[in-house]
């Protein structure tokens, strides 16, 4: 969506907010076969939107977390700031640190992006550092007396032992995160999220609010059953001691 | 001018802090609007987690409803409800929605909390013949008492951080100031409204984190980071 249009949906949002078409009017249903059908491609569209912005964001966001908890489990006076850093972030409202970031992206994907890798980041930096903080000091004593060196060590013997805990923040970030995109319609962006406040702002239509919802709801619930799915593949020894 | 300069001029404006939609009574609007939330939310999770957590049932609802509520946007929500008609529109759709999403941290940490105390304990109670009703009262909850108040600042900074956006669905608070800017294009109340937002958060946050200090007997507070799970039993605290 271009500047120009998203300033003008602001504009209408203002004004219809204080008037209200009645709902009786027309018939408005819930759920409708030909929105669906009229507006497939326009859909689709929004959802492939809404799955690049996640995963966009996670991506980001688990390249600098794995780092950064590494830090904060080594360097013992760092842990503190580092998490609660990422605490105050996570605490700020999504659509206050959007709205803050749009004057110096404009109104497009960036601020969404830049917002949700923020939220992100408290999740997996606090799964990396408990994951990496689990692993026995007999198990990296022996790697050690086997000649492992710090490398060898971090690739083979942390990682793999942390693994689990790691998935699980990026299962967890994921959730969220498919959820939270939906607020980046406020300033121009948001996959689905645009769709659910256009039909808002429409007269209530409702057909494209319950529809973009569902879609969402769908999406989240299939990447958590997806990265479930892959954290077992990877973590084979866990399986056992999980159930 | 650049937006920061811009959004400083904003907030020094007397004119921008009074009158219906100035930042005071916006900010009014704000906590009114959370604190209904979490009062709804406060007298359905707590009743249900008392209830399950002393008898014992229902764990695996409490985790699904936990793990299901992450994945409904909370933008999907407000406006569902709010299209449900006239009457239901702003104020009322806004509160149910972030009631809705502030009982699971609620419901959970009750749960886990009961739960979670010393069966033992519980039998003591019971053999120095206090009732089903005493022991809830007397032993359970005050031993539970550190989760419940951790769920109650996760739930109540999570609602006014939430309700920001009751603003996109016509209910008022904070948001309205960032909703404005977006509207006439303003960077510099964009920015001022994001920031009175996000201070209005870290205080309620700063508020009880101070207050659930107090609540916390020392030997129980812990320093370690934990994970957060899929399960929410695992990550109540």
């Amino acid at each position: 969506m271009s500047n120009l249009q998203a300033v003008i949906r602001y504009g209408a949002l203002h004004s219809d907010t204080a008037v209200l078409a009645s709902p009786a009017d027309a018939p408005n249903p819930w759920l409708s076969w030909s929105y669906l059908q009229d507006n497939a491609g326009s859909i689709l569209n929004h959802f492939l939107e809404h799955v690049t912005l996640t995963l966009e964001s996670i991506v980001i966001a688990t390249v600098i977390a794995i780092p950064l908890g590494l830090l904060a489990s080594r360097v013992r006076w760092l842990a503190a700031p580092i998490v609660g850093i990422t605490g105050v972030m996570y605490t700020i409202p999504s659509l206050a640190l959007f709205a803050a970031l749009v004057p110096f992206t404009g109104l497009n994907d960036t601020p969404v992006v830049v917002g949700l890798v923020m939220y992100a980041l408290l999740i997996l930096v606090r799964n990396t550092v408990a994951g990496l903080n689990g692993v026995p000091e007999e198990v990296r004593d022996a790697a050690r007396g086997m000649g492992y060196g710090a490398g060898k060590m971090f690739w083979q013997v942390d990682l793999p032992i942390a693994l689990p805990s790691i998935m699980t923040g990026i299962r967890v970030a994921t959730v969220s995160t498919v959820a939270l995109v939906t607020v980046g319609a406020a300033v121009g962006s948001g996959g689905l999220g645009q769709l659910i406040l256009q039909g808002f702002n429409q007269n209530f239509y409702r057909a494209q609010i319950v529809t973009a919802s569902l879609l969402c709801v769908v999406l989240a619930l299939f990447a958590d059953v997806l990265l479930a799915t892959v954290t077992k593949m990877l973590s084979p020894w866990a399986r056992r001691r999980a159930t | 001018m650049n937006p920061i300069t811009d959004a400083v001029v904003w907030l020094n404006d007397p004119d921008n802090w009074q009158g219906p939609q100035g930042i005071l009574s916006l900010t009014g609007q704000h906590l009114w609007i959370s604190f209904l939330a979490v009062l709804i939310a406060c007298a359905i999770a707590w009743s249900l987690g008392l209830w399950l957590g002393h008898t014992g049932r229902g764990g695996n609802a409490v985790v699904v409803i936990s793990n299901a509520s992450r994945a409904i946007p909370t933008l999907a929500l407000l406006t569902i409800l709010s299209s449900i008609g006239a009457w239901f529109f702003g104020t009322p759709a806004t509160v149910i929605s972030l009631a809705v999403f502030a009982i699971p941290p609620l419901l959970s940490n009750t749960y886990v909390g009961i739960r979670g105390v010393d069966p033992d304990v519980v039998d003591a109670a019971r053999g120095m013949g206090l009732s089903a009703s005493q022991t809830l009262w007397r032993v359970e909850v005050p031993l539970a008492i550190p989760l419940i108040a951790a769920g109650f600042r996760t739930a109540a900074v999570q609602v006014v951080a939430t309700t920001t956006l009751a603003a996109l669905v016509g209910g008022g608070g904070l948001g309205n100031i960032i909703n404005l800017g977006l509207g006439q294009q303003k960077s510099g109340v964009i920015l001022a409204g994001g920031f009175l937002v996000a201070v209005l958060a870290l205080a309620t946050e700063g508020i009880l984190a101070l207050a659930q200090r107090m609540l916390t007997p020392g030997r129980v507070r812990r320093k370690t980071t934990k994970p957060i799970t899929a399960d929410p039993a695992g990550a109540a605290a």
